[in-house]
């Protein structure tokens, strides 16, 4: 039954290069992988605009603190438990297939690496309960944010746009938008989470961490915005086909500026003067237009679809997927599906004459 | 295990009719499932129907006008079976509950201000093209024109919805139970009722 | 060392015992075998045929992702292509391999000749088999899952997901929870009561000891997707309102259901793993793992502690914050009897007298590459840190550094192990270091950059990205990893499918190693051992032979198993054990169409039954040969 069997390598079974090389390699595989964080350094536009290592709010800062604590503990941890790795390779004798092998130490027992396990065992033991502590602080440092003054945002989620509504002691002061959102600098934000229909989640990662919406029930997220600025947040739960395509864009400006804007908001739509847009206005009005969408002024009050009563002064269409502008407005409408597969917004042929005049209405819209 | 390779290269090969027979009985079953499950998000888009299409043939009855036709070859369809898409029947409901068809017709279709849509009784036709006709062109009584209002594709897509309340679409296709309160029986379960040629309108409100 | 026993068994004795464990010729004959190491290298294989094309789907994926707004895949494929990643991945290859690999070891690990059960083992495998290609088969016609592997309502509900596409998913849950819950029952069965004389519990092999702690999570974990399946098909097909809050019915219902089987589940593949890592590091030190009751002890407190973490999947829901820093510390605490584990080896290795060949590199890689997973692991317990990176590409990248490092590096090093033991034949070792090294770098090549994507804001299960955020270059990274990972992949492959011809032959025990299977020929004899072994300590083959070492007497005329006590493996009873018979197969067809049937309609529970009664009653109809043969087995008591 034992056959003889050649040696399988015919390097001699000395202590080899192996240790050497895997740990070479383990280094290098390090390296490459570690290489792109420095190409963090020279970010094109936007880079940073949805990234939780660029904190621009309170929310966020206190969990990137937890995260550089938790970055370094584990990393502490990980190489020592690799040193430990790495001198048990280095410091054990090599063996072959013909080695006898090591029983009797085991039946004695072995006091030395029983201490060591126990004590590595003890130690980590220690280490959870301070990372668990740290965790624990973080969360409740995180729920006492100060919310005096609190700025009262009900955000709904649909597939695949972002419906905000501006709550106000004072009813007559609400107002709705969509997948535009701006906060005052330095303002805490109470936000209500509704969804329509599926699981979405709010997340603006250079706020605060993520939220999610779910149908049937009411969420909240505290946050505040204390540097000014554009930031990007994306939908974070899979929601359907255009889960890719749910941006969310949060443009924090000082107080007078969100108030400017938030009057701007609370205005009715302004009847337009030029008679093309008039047109454009009566095709919006008696088209499929009306069936989705509302505009505050006229008689469009449907809520399938982002209010557009000041569409033009948003910076992106279709939640973050079309930059605004008229050429692309165009031909956002008139085909949809080719930015948005999926899309629930029907696509129109229009005639062009009809179609410049819908794109000249709208565009009045600020 | 030489010798076991051995062995099988020498014996012939047994016949495999089971194969076969099972590819063919499949085949149909896979056809189907092809178009159940297409989802085309990418169709070219329709120019808005300004003027409402002819109208399909109208139910003989005391308010009948001039019979006129529309044919599934009209541009609308598209190759899309709508009947056997259960996405673009999802969508019809979809659109069922954002137009606020439910509103008159209640939740389910079972009627209130507007019939009923989940029985038998059909004033205007009970075949797709006359379902879209009635909801392009609106009909006596309240029944709103769509036309202009939603896109061909929306349509197709409602009526192929409502066709399913009363149990005209293949289980398979047909939606199951809605995401909220009571709106009766899941569309694929409910008993496919026979449409009736003699039906009366609806007593005037 | 191991010595040939001095007792040689007489060949007539021999061929007549492999002449009555021999399987019936022909194709029927193939599709009635019930010996376990048939069952359990077709299980194995099919297990691999599925890692291949998951990983087929996952290339895809990483080839649409290399450009931001690539048009190679489109939303609607891309999230078939996820789903069917992760479905795959999940449930059609990590813990089946696992289970695979038990079937063909643990009944030689414990000197039995048969595994427990033999004809629901393998209808087991039939059903796993047709469940992971009706899954593939609905995948082909565009009737494949498009809701992710978890399949949350009400995106999977009946409003949001027309069509049968989801009802085929939760019917593959059915398909592989009952497989699983069977293989379970199989091998907690084997390791309780067929154990060779002498192995008690405490001399059980580590390895097996973690298949018998998976096993028993299996059959705790699985009927909560059970029910959660249930409740979607039940919702989709016939109207319930389980996940339908406008009714009564609840959307994180489903969560709290998958998840309690969910994360588990990840310690089905994990646990498994860490069985494969005391085997090799124990050939590979020439010395036994130290501190046996510590690791046993470890994997039986990571088993019980892994049933209380599931809600770490849900810290971005509106559960009460309280509750949720419970899970943090459970999710924290679980990374101690792991640790345990990690030292014991550390402790092995380092007293060890280190042998370097494939398996034990596999082996090795695990302290990188897990431990790594583990440390993100941590972070990803804590609650604030979780609600930046949950849904990122930051789990995608703990995920797979944990389940690849923890599961896969050993499986593979497992199948260098093992391989001579199978087929008779020994993998190229020069093949397996090019596979090794290569798919050490593309891994990490692969999985490292995701970590920084994650933080850097980038969400999972997106099919396209906008240029300009900062991930394009990282992403392209990724890509040429996974590159680099499919050619490993392919050398697996190649090294595997040459070895079977070209491979040096191994012998009984072509790594000297300790435990069971190694005294039994490459590959075993029929009835697995000529005589069944007597085991007197922990590492039968290394230890000096003591009488008795083997059990004589067990019929070679009939089937014949010899079952023991629990605890001590004391002889109890001999046992009488089935023929091959088709019906396991013919129950998994029956089964099948049932299980199909009800995608399609309620009624076809009910029609769909009566096949499979037929197909079982001839299953347990007793055969009057067979019950004459048990008779004449039977002694009358002294």
């Amino acid at each position: 039954m034992a056959t003889r069997i050649r040696p399988l390598q015919r390097r001699p079974h000395a202590r080899g290069p192996e240790p050497r090389t895997f740990a070479a390699a383990a280094l290098a595989a390090l390296v490459l992988g570690l290489l792109p964080l420095a190409a963090v350094a020279a970010p094109p536009f936007g880079a940073g605009s949805q990234d939780a290592l660029r904190t621009g709010g309170p929310q966020a800062a206190l969990i990137l603190d937890l995260w550089r604590l938790l970055l370094a503990v584990c990393g502490v941890v990980f190489a020592a438990v690799m040193a430990a790795f790495g001198v048990a390779l280095w410091r054990a004798r090599r063996g072959t297939r013909d080695t006898p092998p090591e029983l009797q130490g085991p039946l004695r027992g072995e006091p030395r690496s029983a201490r060591l396990v126990a004590a590595a065992t003890g130690a980590s033991a220690v280490g959870l309960c301070g990372l668990i502590v740290a965790s624990v602080l973080t969360d409740r440092a995180l729920a006492r944010l100060p919310l005096s003054n609190a700025l009262h945002v009900e955000l709904t989620a649909h597939q695949w746009w972002w419906q905000a509504r501006y709550d106000d002691a004072d009813p007559s002061r609400t107002f709705e938008t969509a997948n535009e959102l701006h906060l005052p600098a330095g303002r805490p934000v109470l936000l209500t989470l509704h969804a329509d229909d599926v699981i979405h989640s709010f997340w603006v990662p250079n706020l605060s961490g993520k939220k999610d919406l779910i149908p049937g029930r009411t969420a909240t997220l505290a946050l505040r915005a204390d540097v000014p600025g554009r930031y990007r947040g994306q939908c974070a739960e899979f929601c359907g086909l255009q889960h890719a395509g749910m941006a969310l864009e949060v443009v924090v400006e000082p107080d007078a500026a969100y108030a400017a804007w938030a009057e701007r908001q609370r205005r009715p739509a302004e009847p337009p003067t030029d008679p093309q847009a008039q047109r454009g206005q009566r095709l919006f009005l008696a088209g499929t237009c009306a069936m989705c969408h509302a505009i505050q002024g006229t008689d469009a009050a449907a809520r399938r679809a982002p209010d557009l009563t000041h569409l033009a002064g948003r910076a992106r269409l279709a939640a973050g997927t079309v930059p605004n502008g008229r050429a692309q407005l165009a031909a956002w409408i008139a085909d949809p599906a080719a930015f948005k597969p999926g899309t629930n917004m029907p696509g129109h042929r229009y005639a062009p004459e009809d179609l410049d005049a819908l794109v000249a209405y709208l565009e009045t819209l600020r | 295990m030489c010798s076991r390779c051995r062995e099988r290269c020498h014996r012939p090969r047994p016949p495999r009719p089971a194969l076969g027979l099972a590819l063919a009985l499949s085949l149909p079953l896979a056809l189907a499932g092809c178009e159940r499950e297409a989802r085309r998000l990418e169709l070219p888009p329709s120019a808005p129907l300004a003027a409402p299409s002819k109208a399909g043939v109208l139910y003989p009855g005391p308010y009948a006008s001039a019979p006129v036709r529309v044919t599934a070859a009209d541009p609308v369809v598209r190759g899309q079976r709508v009947e056997e898409n259960a996405y673009a029947v999802s969508q019809g409901k979809r659109w069922f509950r954002w137009f606020n068809c439910s509103g008159c017709h209640a939740g389910g279709g079972g009627g209130d201000m507007g019939p009923p849509l989940s029985d038998d009784r059909w004033l205007y036709g009970h075949e797709l093209p006359q379902v879209v006709a009635s909801i392009l062109q609106g009909r006596p009584n309240g029944m709103p024109a769509f036309a202009g209002r939603v896109s061909e594709e929306q349509a197709w897509q409602l009526a192929a919805y409502v066709r399913s309340l009363s149990g005209q679409l293949r289980s398979d296709v047909a939606g199951g139970r809605s995401d909220a309160m009571g709106s009766g029986e899941p569309e694929q379960r409910r008993e496919r009722e026979v449409p009736r040629p003699d039906a009366a309108p609806p007593t005037v409100r | 060392m191991s010595e040939p026993p001095a007792d040689a068994v007489p060949a007539a004795e021999a061929a007549r015992l492999h002449a009555t464990w021999s399987d019936p010729p022909g194709l029927l004959g193939r599709l009635a075998s019930i010996d376990h190491k048939v069952i359990g290298r077709r299980f194995i294989a099919t297990a691999f045929g599925f890692f291949l094309a998951g990983g087929l789907l996952a290339a895809l994926m990483r080839l649409q992702l290399a450009r931001p707004q690539n048009g190679l895949v489109g939303p609607d494929l891309y999230a078939q292509l996820f789903t069917m990643h992760g479905t795959t991945m999940m449930f059609l290859f990590a813990v089946p391999v696992m289970q695979a690999f038990a079937v063909y070891l643990v009944p030689l690990m414990v000197g039995a000749r048969s595994i427990a059960f033999p004809r629901m083992n393998a209808f087991a495998y039939w059903i796993y088999l047709m469940g992971g290609l009706m899954l593939y088969g609905a995948f082909l016609l565009n009737v494949g899952p498009d809701a992710g592997w978890f399949a949350y309502v009400p995106l999977a509900g009946p409003e949001y997901s027309p069509g049968k596409r989801v009802d085929f998913w939760a019917q593959l849950i059915t398909f592989t929870e009952l497989s699983g819950l069977l293989e379970a029952i199989v091998i907690i069965t084997t390791v309780f009561k067929l154990r060779a004389p002498g192995m008690a519990l405490h001399r059980v092999p580590l390895f097996v000891w973690a298949m018998l702690v998976t096993a028993f999570m299996v059959l705790f974990a699985m009927p909560a997707v059970m029910l959660a399946s249930t409740g979607l098909i039940l919702d989709r097909l016939v109207g319930t309102h389980f996940y339908n809050p406008g009714e009564g019915g609840d959307a994180l219902l489903w969560q709290h259901l998958f998840w309690f089987f969910g994360h588990p589940e990840v310690y089905f593949i994990f646990i498994p793993g860490l069985g494969f890592m005391s085997a090799l590091l124990a050939t590979f030190s020439r010395r036994p793992v130290f501190g046996y009751s510590a690791m046993v002890l470890s994997l039986i407190a990571t088993a019980f502690l892994s049933f209380g973490l599931w809600v770490h999947h849900m810290f971005a829901t509106n559960l009460p914050e309280l509750g949720k820093s419970f899970f943090t510390a459970a999710s924290m605490m679980i990374a101690i009897p792991s640790a345990v584990q990690i030292f014991c080896w550390i402790a092995t290795l380092a007293t060890g007298r280190l042998w370097f060949r494939t398996p034990m590199l596999f082996a090795l890689a695990f302290f990188f590459i897990l431990v790594l997973g583990g440390m993100t692991g941590l972070m990803l317990a804590s609650v604030p840190l979780d609600l930046q990176v949950h849904d990122t590409y930051f789990v995608v990248a703990h995920l797979h550094y944990v389940l690849i490092g923890g599961a896969v590096f050993p499986l593979f090093g497992a199948l260098y192990y093992w391989y001579p033991k199978m087929t008779g034949r020994l993998m190229s070792e020069r093949l397996g270091r090019w596979n090794f090294w290569l798919f050490f770098v593309g891994f990490n090549l692969t999985f490292f950059p995701m970590h920084q994507l994650g933080l850097e804001g980038m969400p999972r299960r997106v099919y396209t990205y906008p240029a300009g955020l900062g991930w394009d270059g990282l992403n392209l990274l990724a890509t040429v990893g996974a590159l680099v990972i499919a050619a490993s992949v392919a050398l697996l492959l190649f090294n595997a499918w040459r070895s079977a011809r070209h491979g040096e032959p191994a012998g009984d025990n072509p790594w000297q190693a300790a435990t069971l299977e190694w005294a039994t020929a490459s590959p075993p004899p029929r009835a697995n051992f000529d005589r069944p072994p007597v085991v007197h300590g922990r590492e039968p083959l290394w230890e000096a032979p003591r009488e008795p070492r083997h059990v004589k007497g067990l019929a070679t005329d009939a089937r014949e198993v010899l079952v023991t006590t629990v605890l001590d493996a004391q002889p109890d009873h001999r046992a009488g054990y089935p023929d091959p018979s088709i019906w396991p197969f013919v129950s998994a067809l029956a089964t099948t169409v049932l299980f199909v049937g009800s995608i399609f309609t309620p009624w076809a529970a009910v029609w769909g039954l009566a096949p499979v009664a037929i197909a079982l009653t001839a299953w347990f109809w007793p055969k009057p040969h067979e019950t004459d043969a048990h008779l004449r087995m039977e002694r009358a008591p002294r």
